[in-house]
């Protein structure tokens, strides 16, 4: 769509900015040209109604040549010829106009006067022609800039939106039942314990409806959310679950995208210590490796990486459960989101062994302002 | 109260989770006409147990170790009132398709646990006339082919993943399923169990014959009309006429 042409307010605009053109040009024949006004404005006014239209043209060739790719001859040779050929058109044009003019009264001898004007006329329609260019040049890019923003926006609206969709999905609704009625049992048999499960799955609760509205967290308060969440189900796995943690004491303030963590401690447990039966473990490590080598004393607002390991045991003979692998599907899509190619996941089964591994930039929590 | 009251109802418990037995048991402890068997913690001990003690009753999980609800139900038979007590309200339309008599969904209301009870007392002594044979395929969900295979052997379970499985002969009644050079009976019939087979994998080539194509080494002519299968393991397999037709085009759709 042409952006002038499409555009009602936008020609109107252009039409407008004609009519000092238009006055220039009624000058420079009244004055130094001699014309009498009338037959100077009978010229000017359809000539450049003629002319602006057909300077509307120089957005397909501009198009076809755009100032970022094509080279500076090409350009010069392109608009040259084409503000050659337009306006040769154009004198061509006066020339049939003052032919017809000449047959009314008012404007006789007028194919005898005009004619001197010609190369006037023609330099001033290589020189319009010339102005439209870059006039349509700047349309252009003022067009791609909107499409680029748009085009950001969107991709933005849509990171935004897988993120929330991501976060709605990790609460998981088995868990509240089966929690439920572990304290429904334990009501009749052992009142304090019930208490103690309430107040555990309202902090864990708590503590996660909180954290769909953060964009990042220290990693201290995501390993928070990891024990309320196993302080629930050690109710309900008892000695069947047991747990190994080791986490690098400076990697606590490091910040990291909320749900990260207990969605993969989650299905270590689904996949692992529910199938069972005596009992499962998960190792939960989170340590630094250095971006260029592996070096250990790597900086830790330098380039390196923060590596979070989830470990569990599985029985290999259990059937892959429908679902499964949901939740790590929506931790990898956010971490793709969120970083690119700068994190990286990996989830791999070996034997009765299961590991996923994270590596994610390690980045220092801002201060609290 | 209840005419029947007159012997006791038995019954058993199963679930990985020692409190969500405790509700259960906590449930049935005002039913004096109710004798608790025992409790079970995985699909293996349910299995065993069941086949010893046959109760009357069986409150059964449907996510547990070793084996799940619905293979436990696969392998006990048919003449056991099931109720079916599970956080997971998706597995409710297989539960009624395998005949269970009721679905109870954790935590489990007191209200709606009488109402089953009270169910399974209708139902029990009347045993559901199909063999739980034939309700195998709607045990999986739509479009999905079984992982494995569960077989019962006294009180023995065996787990047969699909990936192990050699070949299956039709025995009458029977089944025998052939993985790494053992054969397992299973009672179920050929065609129930090619069809929760995928069929990319196992191929019918002969009324009694369902062979897995990868451990086809070669097919050679046997006699008049019929050809030989055999196996990488040295088996020999017998191909029929039409079998040996579905084999050409699967091997042919395979090279070309």
């Amino acid at each position: 769509m042409h952006p002038i042409l499409g555009n009602l307010r936008r020609l109107g605009l252009y039409l407008l900015a004609w009519v000092p053109l238009a006055a220039i040009l009624f000058y420079l024949l009244v004055l130094p040209g001699g014309f009498k006004w009338t037959s100077a404005l009978a010229m000017v006014v359809p000539l450049c109604l003629l002319y602006a239209f057909m300077c509307l043209s120089a957005w397909y060739s501009c198009r076809s040549t755009p100032l970022e790719t094509s080279s500076f001859s090409r350009l010069a040779l392109t608009h040259l010829v084409t503000a050659i050929i337009l306006s040769a058109i154009w004198v061509a044009q006066a020339r049939g106009l003052t032919i017809a003019l000449a047959s009314f009264a008012a404007f006789r001898g007028i194919d005898h006067e005009f004619p001197p004007n010609h190369p006037l006329l023609f330099a001033s329609g290589v020189l319009i022609y010339l102005l439209a260019v870059a006039l349509h040049y700047v349309l252009l890019s003022m067009e791609r800039t909107r499409e680029l923003e748009k085009r950001e926006i969107q991709a933005r609206v849509l990171a935004r939106d897988s993120e929330l969709k991501a976060l709605k999905a990790q609460i998981n609704p088995h868990f509240l039942f089966n929690s439920l009625n572990s304290i429904s049992a334990l009501t009749s048999i052992d009142g304090g314990r019930a208490r103690e499960m309430c107040i555990q799955l309202a902090d864990f609760l708590r503590k996660t409806l909180g954290m769909g509205e953060k964009t990042v967290i220290a990693l201290r308060e995501e390993l928070d959310l990891v024990h309320s969440f196993l302080a629930v189900e050690k109710v309900r796995f008892g000695a069947r679950m047991s747990v190994g943690e080791e986490v690098a004491s400076d990697a606590l303030d490091c910040a990291v995208p909320p749900l990260l963590l207990q969605p993969l401690v989650e299905n270590a447990i689904a996949h692992g210590i529910s199938n069972l039966t005596e009992g499962g473990w998960i190792n939960v490590k989170v340590s630094y490796a250095n971006v260029a080598a592996k070096d250990t004393h790597a900086e830790v607002n330098g380039n390196s990486n923060l590596v979070i390991q989830v470990d569990n045991n599985f029985d290999p003979e259990m059937p892959r459960r429908r679902g499964s692998g949901v939740g790590l599907v929506n931790v990898r899509q956010r971490l793709t989101t969120r970083y690119g190619d700068r994190a990286s996941f990996s989830a791999q089964a070996d034997n009765d062994r299961f590991c996923v591994s994270i590596t994610l930039p390690a980045e220092k929590m801002e201060a609290k302002k | 109260m209840n005419v029947e009251a007159s012997r006791p109802l038995t019954a058993i418990i199963v679930d990985d989770e020692d409190l969500a037995r405790a509700v259960l048991r906590e449930l049935l402890e005002k039913h004096r006409e109710i004798e608790v068997l025992g409790e079970c913690a995985n699909g293996f001990e349910a299995v065993k147990m069941v086949s010893e003690r046959k109760p009357d009753l069986l409150f059964l999980d449907i996510q547990m170790p070793k084996l799940d609800g619905f293979e436990v139900l696969e392998l006990i038979g048919s003449d056991i009132a099931v109720i079916f007590a599970t956080a997971y309200d998706q597995h409710a339309l297989r539960a009624f398709e395998v005949h269970a008599v009721d679905y109870l969904l954790k935590p489990i209301v007191p209200e709606r646990f009488e109402a089953a009870l009270e169910r399974a007392k209708q139902r029990i002594g009347q045993p559901v006339s199909p063999p739980v044979t034939q309700l195998v395929s709607a045990m999986r969900e739509a479009g999905q082919f079984a992982e494995r295979i569960v077989v019962k052997d006294g009180a023995r379970v065996h787990i047969i993943p699909i990936g192990k499985l050699d070949y299956i002969e039709a025995q009458d009644d029977y089944v025998a399923l052939a993985s790494q050079g053992k054969k397992y009976l299973k009672q179920q019939t050929i065609s129930s169990i090619e069809t929760s087979l995928d069929p990319k994998n196992f191929l019918r080539i002969h009324r009694s014959y369902l062979v897995s194509l990868e451990r086809v080494a070669k097919v050679e002519p046997y006699g008049k009309d019929s050809h030989v299968a055999i196996l990488h393991d040295g088996s020999r397999l017998p191909v029929s006429r039409s079998g040996y037709a579905r084999l050409r085009g699967v091997l042919e759709g395979q090279s070309s």
